[in-house]
């Protein structure tokens, strides 16, 4: 098992949510189990529509949450064994999270710097403010910004796009090992969405960082990642490599996902969403 | 044909006055635009590329600091321009003439009311019926978009988000408006039920016979539903043609840009990602709000600002660079090159770009 970067077996997780209407007992996840092998980084997608569990998921890998049953190992040390600040603060430095909307992430009243500076004080053991402006230009050059460009600025002062940026910049001042990123492009602008993608793509193969990367975009999880895991109602239906599982899907449910997802190819038949019965079908 | 919407040379600004300073954010400057009887005209850009404001204007749904310095719209149902009515007048056109479809369906409908009610509030007093009458319309309007007409009985959270979303497509469809404009109404959906909502929209929108536009920056939702599509960027319309032809045969840089970064499956082929970001509205680039990120940038474009001119059949372009395109493209045009276009090709072909 020493080969796993990161293995999660037979998780599930109930809410309790126990009010007027009695317990709610559909699990959020349902037995799920994957793994990332620890030589071989690569970007892992997991793709569900909203209320698949993903993002549960996602926070259980972030030990955020604990689940109600199933282990989680990550570099063969069990998630529910840690405790304590200085073990806590370690594994919080090997795996990082990236979140959806950057404009949120980031508090609107504090300086963007503050956080990577925050990350490196943590995560790095950079003490001296010199340090860790080091640490943060570093990780922001991995980016294509340097920290001229974010030092004292707030986060309206930055494109969305370099916010977004700044965001997995400061994932990266601790090295991480494994990066969770939770639907990282959908609030990005159209023209600024493939320079996230394809910076997600150079963080695997220069800088040997595995992602996570959740999403219910078919399109962009066909075009960066190795492997995709398919979550419907909490269930793993379908897992493979990406391109076998989006090009010929097996589960009834993959093969909806797949039958549902637009493409700009569309634009040849403009009236493939218009009723035959209206006649105006050619 | 006549046109459902015309707009022209519509400029709307947002004024900031301090201490007797005024600051301006051209939000919309110059689009002048027609959409055509029974068309879905899609309108596509980033944020900040000015898309909301122009549908607000349009709508006459305005505020301080938004202003309209010039420019007229005007609709085929009125006599004169929308900014010529008296409050009263725009109020009896608006849902009945002219509706609006909503980005977050969440936000539409009174959570503490049922759908029932939110139903009398928008349409009853449109409709000069009786309560009997309305709820029979009501009835076999639902039934005509596959709505259960139990919706009616229940209370906003108790529906999912594509349900809401159906519920405010029908609410702005009840009156059978000559108009609708659609805001984002796909893009807070999962990919399963996206589709549905769209089918929706165009079953809606074709049984009326209703004019609409289309506002979403996701293009693969366009190429799905919009007849035309037209292009902003910072505020300017950069390009305006049929669907086909933006996606076959784009012809300004930005959108040759978008269209040809679109990921899809069973294409994994390098996109590139283009350089900087959209310009800030209150302080624009000079000349082509664009030159800045334009790969075919030339000198002209740094100083004057290209008009939107007509380059093909129903095909706009505002771009320097993009008129010798055209004869390009009166030639028969290499196969490959289609769709895959992008700034870096079109500066090879033009011999522009190393």
């Amino acid at each position: 098992m020493s080969g796993d970067l990161l293995k999660v077996d037979h998780v599930t997780k109930f809410y309790s949510a126990s009010g007027m209407f009695g317990r709610a007992t559909s699990p959020a996840l349902d037995d799920v189990s994957f793994y990332l092998a620890a030589d071989r980084p690569e970007i892992f997608a997991i793709i569900g529509e909203s209320g698949s569990g993903k993002t549960t998921l996602a926070r259980i890998i972030l030990n955020m949450l604990a689940p109600t049953s199933g282990t989680i190992t990550f570099r063969g040390s069990d998630l529910s064994k840690i405790h304590g600040r200085r073990s806590r603060l370690e594994f919080m430095g090997h795996v990082q999270p990236i979140f959806q909307n950057p404009f949120e992430a980031f508090n609107p009243l504090k300086r963007v710097d503050r956080y990577l500076f925050a990350s490196a004080r943590c995560f790095a053991e950079r003490r001296k403010r010199a340090a860790q402006e080091v640490a943060a230009d570093e990780a922001l050059k991995k980016v294509g910004l340097s920290i001229a460009e974010v030092k004292g600025r707030f986060p309206h002062e930055l494109s969305g796009g370099q916010l977004q940026r700044t965001a997995i910049a400061r994932a990266l001042v601790s090295s991480p090992a494994l990066i969770v990123a939770d639907e990282p492009v959908s609030m990005v602008d159209a023209s600024l969405r493939m320079s996230i993608v394809n910076l997600f793509k150079s963080l695997r193969d220069e800088l040997k960082v595995s992602i996570i990367y959740i999403t219910h975009d078919l399109a962009t999880a066909y075009y960066i990642s190795d492997r995709v895991m398919i979550m419907q109602k909490g269930k793993v239906v379908e897992t493979g490599p990406a391109r076998e599982v989006l090009s010929n899907p097996h589960h009834p449910y993959t093969v909806l996902l797949r039958e549902s997802v637009l493409s700009p190819d569309d634009a040849d038949r403009p009236s493939a969403l218009s009723v035959p019965a209206q006649g105006t079908v050619t | 044909m006549e046109a459902a919407l015309s707009v022209e040379n519509l400029r709307a600004y947002y004024l900031m006055r301090y201490f007797g300073v005024v600051r301006e954010v051209r939000a919309v400057d110059d689009i002048s635009l027609e959409v055509r009887r029974n068309e879905i005209y899609g309108l596509a850009g980033e944020s900040s590329s000015g898309k909301t404001t122009f549908i607000k204007t349009i709508a006459a749904a305005i505020r301080p600091p938004l202003e309209v310095v010039g420019g007229s719209i005007k609709y085929s149902f009125l006599d004169r321009d929308i900014y010529g009515l008296s409050p009263e007048a725009l109020s009896a056109i608006r849902w009945k003439h002219l509706s609006y479809i909503t980005q977050g369906s969440m936000n539409v409908l009174n959570p503490i009311r049922r759908v029932r009610q939110s139903f009398i509030d928008f349409a009853f007093r449109h409709m000069g019926r009786s309560k009997r009458e309305f709820f029979e319309i009501v009835d076999r309007h639902l039934a005509r978009l596959h709505l259960a007409p139990t919706v009616l009985s229940a209370y906003p959270h108790e529906l999912s988000g594509g349900m809401r979303q159906r519920v405010a497509i029908a609410l702005a469809t009840i009156c059978r408006p000559e108009f609708i404009i659609a805001d984002e109404p796909t893009t807070a959906l999962d990919v399963v039920v996206q589709k549905s909502v769209l089918r929706m929209i165009r079953e809606a929108q074709q049984e009326l016979g209703s004019s609409m536009i289309f506002v979403t920056h996701d293009l693969t939702v366009h190429a799905n539903i919009a007849d035309r599509l037209g292009i902003m960027y910072a505020g300017r319309l950069v390009e305006e043609a049929t669907t086909t032809d933006i996606f076959h045969n784009p012809m300004h840089p930005y959108t040759a840009h978008l269209v040809g970064s679109l990921p899809r499956i069973g294409d994994s082929t390098p996109k590139k990602a283009l350089a900087g970001a959209p310009p800030s509205l209150a302080d624009p680039p000079s000349g082509c709000r664009f030159h800045p990120r334009c790969p075919l940038a030339m000198d002209i474009c740094r100083q004057a600002h290209p008009t939107l001119t007509t380059l093909a059949a129903n095909h706009r372009v505002a771009c320097y660079a993009a008129s010798p395109l055209v004869k390009r493209s009166a030639e028969p045009a290499p196969a490959p090159a289609r769709s895959h276009l992008d700034g870096e090709v079109i500066g090879k072909a033009m011999g522009l770009v190393q």
